[in-house]
């Protein structure tokens, strides 16, 4: 009978016990930890797509300063943003490791998942140093505004992802990241894929459709 | 425990390290700051939210002294913007939703046959943010910050956006306002992850969806709301926090910026929110009723069905909101339409709980009176909503006193009557005393007469044209009557609302009510079947469902004819089980003190942001650093 435990927040793998006679098992087969992360990620859908609501409203409508036509580097920025997609197949193969028990290969996957996406972020520093020097601030005009605190937030999760997959790394090495916790370098996963897709549609929305100026 | 397998076994087995000795306690003070028990968790929530229903009480019954007569001098304008900016706040964000969320904590697992919600420690992490967030905002109100919120709780732009120097809204407002709403809305997001996590993953064997008792299933509808509004308001008021502060410009119509950006933002959040808030009181009274009529809810699933339709249209009708601001001919009638339209499955289910009470041997609780005014109440709110729908209608009551008459029909004759319905119903089950049933009727006809003499009048008000958030009025108008029926009523229902304390304190706190017993109202649902109050870990055995009204069928049963008839052993499960068992070998969640650290974490990174200040920003993620590392490292469940 279920009578024994629930230990509640270490979900485990969805095992293949019957319904109610595992104490791990959920009433859908997901872990309690991946639906939550899927639910954290459909709400910060929402949070992104209000900051893209706005940009898209505002451009074009600005009455000064330099403009994004001025200011972009398309070539530069299309480099960085490969660098973060190329970081999404880095993700996979640390996970793909970990599935397997390769635990060398978990660490390097992850490391270098960690270090593309600082490479991205190093992009984006110099990007907003640059177009700072040129003469746009945050209070500048509303493609500042709107520009630096859509780019910034993104940039904030990527931050938070490389902190994130550098503490897996760090339970790794200290052989704390054993197989039977794959899923933890999933739900990163997740995470650092959803974070790739939503600069997908940044890219696209700010860099790729043309600029009224 | 585990089958071993190779990879076990390769593994090497850790100290657990730790950093903080680990509470262990589960009784005294100490317990309810590092309890990661749902129930506790509930109780907290109920608590905080009473008190601020008194909070907020008490600034509307200064504000009604205000208008109690024409030119009133009881209080200067700013202090009149104050309050009814922090009347509003509160009720919305630290009593209704709170309420809610305390309800639902205490019930939701009982009610799905679970031990626990899926996520305890962030289920008291949600806790301990939305209390610092109230700290927060009520901090404001200490002498010399010169902060009390006062763009009201909608907090338009540009009045609430435009910096401090451009003399607006002097003092640091809007920056409390922003940043304390901010904080609540990370709390209420994670408990509603934490809710629709439950719900989905922890039933007990059997209880399917569609068995689900309908309070659950609102919580789940609410919990969606609340996931996918709450981040809405969220960029909403960063843009009006760098606005003010960091020279952002958004909503700086001389920039090119749009304030009616602002609105569309907030409404967006803002329509859900009025669903978030309602929906649980349905699901209250969507319990109590077939309780107190003996029989079965009446189109169990048209009411889920409507449930879910409120939840997905609820998204489709912010702009009524807006009608007054010129959105154009197609908006307008659009938005108009989908708000008849909203009308539909809220109507459907006023029929659905008419058809439940209909027939039915009704008995005449505190509790059934309350769901019954609920009904009637939420009727008359939802019909002078449906006027809103009809634009001119609309556009001549916008900011009138007519809407104010409106939403407080809606919310307090709705979601409040509900959860006072809902503590006559519960409170038993929670103290394993019932509540006084005389001082009971007396709390509900006052509470009845109180809210009718208060608000009805306010419909008459924004006829004849009294503007809303106007801090005095000239005589000659003829508002000087009406208003002072008002304000009496306003100190009805404070009375009625001092009995109902008076019941609580003497019969639970100082424990003369009866004694409850497991199941005092020959109730329908699994939280009935254990003992009042429940044992920790909620069911010494985890039950097998079978039934929609899972409660009922293991009490009752029907003989040939179709007559009741009680099942020898019944209502028999659970509660002698649990006589037998001590809960032994069943392992619960252990208490933490991290998710209160790191709850408390976040509050100098909010004052860091309201006065721009970097050392409490470094202590805020300093704590806040810890809170997590040692959360991590700390397994949920102690081995004993």
């Amino acid at each position: 009978m279920a009578t024994i435990e629930q230990t509640a927040e270490v979900g485990g793998p969805p095992s293949q016990g019957t319904p109610g006679h595992d104490p791990h098992a959920t009433s859908t087969g997901v872990t309690n930890t991946k639906l939550a992360i899927w639910l954290f990620l459909s709400s910060d859908c929402l949070f992104f797509g209000a900051f893209i609501a706005s940009y898209l409203l505002y451009r074009g409508r600005d009455v000064s300063g330099p403009g994004p036509r001025k200011l972009f580097d398309i070539p530069f920025t299309s480099a960085t943003s490969f660098i973060l997609l190329m970081s999404s197949l880095t993700m996979v193969l640390a996970l793909a490791a970990i599935q397997r028990g390769d635990h060398r290969r978990v660490r390097i996957w992850i490391l270098a998942t960690a270090l593309l996406g600082a490479t991205f972020i190093g992009g984006q520093v110099f990007e907003f140093t640059e177009f700072s020097r040129e003469g746009l601030h945050v209070s500048t005009n509303l493609f500042g505004s709107s520009f630096y605190l859509l780019t910034g937030f993104h940039g904030a999760h990527v931050t938070i992802g490389i902190i994130w997959l550098l503490s897996l790394w760090g339970m790794s090495t200290r052989g704390r990241l054993p197989t039977k916790k794959a899923e933890s370098v999933e739900l990163a996963g997740l995470y650092w894929h959803f974070v790739d897709v939503v600069w997908i549609v940044i890219f696209t929305v700010i860099y790729l459709i043309p600029q009224p100026h | 425990m585990t089958t071993v397998t190779d990879e076990v076994a390769v593994v090497k087995v850790h100290e657990p390290i730790i950093v903080l000795r680990r509470p262990k306690s589960t009784t005294g003070v100490w317990s309810w700051f590092t309890t990661v028990d749902h129930k506790k968790i509930g109780i907290m929530y109920g608590a905080a939210a009473l008190i601020f229903f008194l909070v907020g009480g008490i600034e509307a019954l200064l504000i009604r002294l205000q208008l109690f007569q024409a030119n009133g001098s009881v209080l200067t304008a700013s202090q009149y913007n104050e309050l009814f900016t922090m009347h509003g706040t509160t009720m919305v964000f630290l009593v209704g939703m709170p309420m809610a969320v305390g309800f639902g904590n205490y019930f939701v697992p009982l009610m799905i046959g679970a031990r626990d919600v899926a996520f305890p420690r962030i289920n008291a992490f949600g806790f301990w943010v939305v209390c610092a967030g109230a700290i927060f905002l009520y901090s404001s109100f200490i002498p010399g910050v010169n902060g009390v919120p006062n763009g009201g709780w909608f907090g338009y732009t540009p009045l609430t956006s435009t910096p401090i120097d451009a003399g607006f809204l002097p003092g640091h407002g809007p920056d409390f306002w922003s940043v304390g709403i901010i904080l609540l809305g990370i709390g209420s997001t994670t408990s509603a992850i934490n809710f629709i996590v439950t719900i989905l993953n922890m039933r007990a064997p059997g209880m399917t969806l569609m068995r689900m008792p309908v309070f659950v299933w609102m919580m789940l509808v609410v919990a969606f709301l609340t996931v996918f509004a709450m981040p809405i308001i969220t960029v909403a008021l960063i843009m009006v926090f760098t606005d003010r502060n960091f020279g952002t410009l958004f909503f700086s119509p001389a920039a090119g910026g749009d304030p009616l950006l602002y609105q569309h933002l907030f409404w967006l959040f803002g329509h859900p929110e009025v669903y978030i808030l309602i929906l649980p009181g349905m699901g209250i009274v969507s319990e109590t009723l077939p309780v107190f009529s003996r029989k079965p809810l009446f189109g169990y699933a048209v009411v889920v069905f409507s449930g879910i339709a409120i939840g997905f249209l609820g998204w489709g009708v912010w702009a009524h909101h807006m009608f007054a601001t010129g959105l154009g001919p197609v908006a307008v009638s659009a938005f108009g339409l989908s708000t008849m339209l909203i009308a539909i499955p809220t109507g459907v289910k006023i029929f659905n709980w008419l058809g439940t009470v209909w027939k039915g041997a009704v008995r005449l609780t505190t509790a059934m009176l309350f769901s019954l005014g609920f009904i009637a109440m939420f009727t008359i709110g939802g019909l002078s909503g449906v006027l809103h729908s009809i634009v001119p209608s609309d556009t001549q009551q916008t900011d009138t006193y007519f809407v104010v008459a409106h939403f407080h029909y809606v919310l307090f004759g709705g979601l409040m009557l509900a959860v006072f319905s809902g503590m006559y119903y519960w409170l038993p089950k929670i103290t394993g005393r019932m509540l006084n049933e005389r001082l009971g009727k007396i709390n509900f006809w006052t509470m009845l007469i109180g809210f009718n003499v208060t608000f009805f009048p306010m419909h008459l008000l924004g006829l004849y044209g009294m503007p809303r958030r106007t801090y005095r009025y000239d005589t000659g108008l003829g508002w000087e009557g009406i208003n002072q029926v008002v304000s009496v009523g306003a100190f009805l229902i404070a009375l009625s609302t001092l009995v109902f304390l008076s019941n609580v304190i003497v019969s639970l706190v100082m424990k003369r009510g009866e004694v409850a017993g497991d199941d005092p109202w020959d109730a329908r649902t699994l939280e009935w079947s254990i003992s009042s109050p429940p044992p920790e870990y909620n069911f010494a055995e985890v039950p097998e469902v079978t039934n929609r009204d899972e409660f009922w069928h293991h009490k009752y049963t029907e003989d040939d004819e179709g007559h009741l008839v009680p099942i020898p052993s019944g209502g028999a499960y659970g509660s002698t089980d649990a006589d037998k068992h001590d809960g032994h070998g069943i392992h619960l969640p252990s208490p933490s003190i991290y998710p209160l650290v790191m709850a408390f974490g976040l509050l100098p990174i909010a004052y860091a942001a309201v006065y721009q200040s970097w050392i409490p920003l470094v202590i805020g993620v300093l704590i806040l650093l810890f809170g997590m590392y040692a959360w991590g490292i700390e397994p949920s469940t102690e081995e004993a």
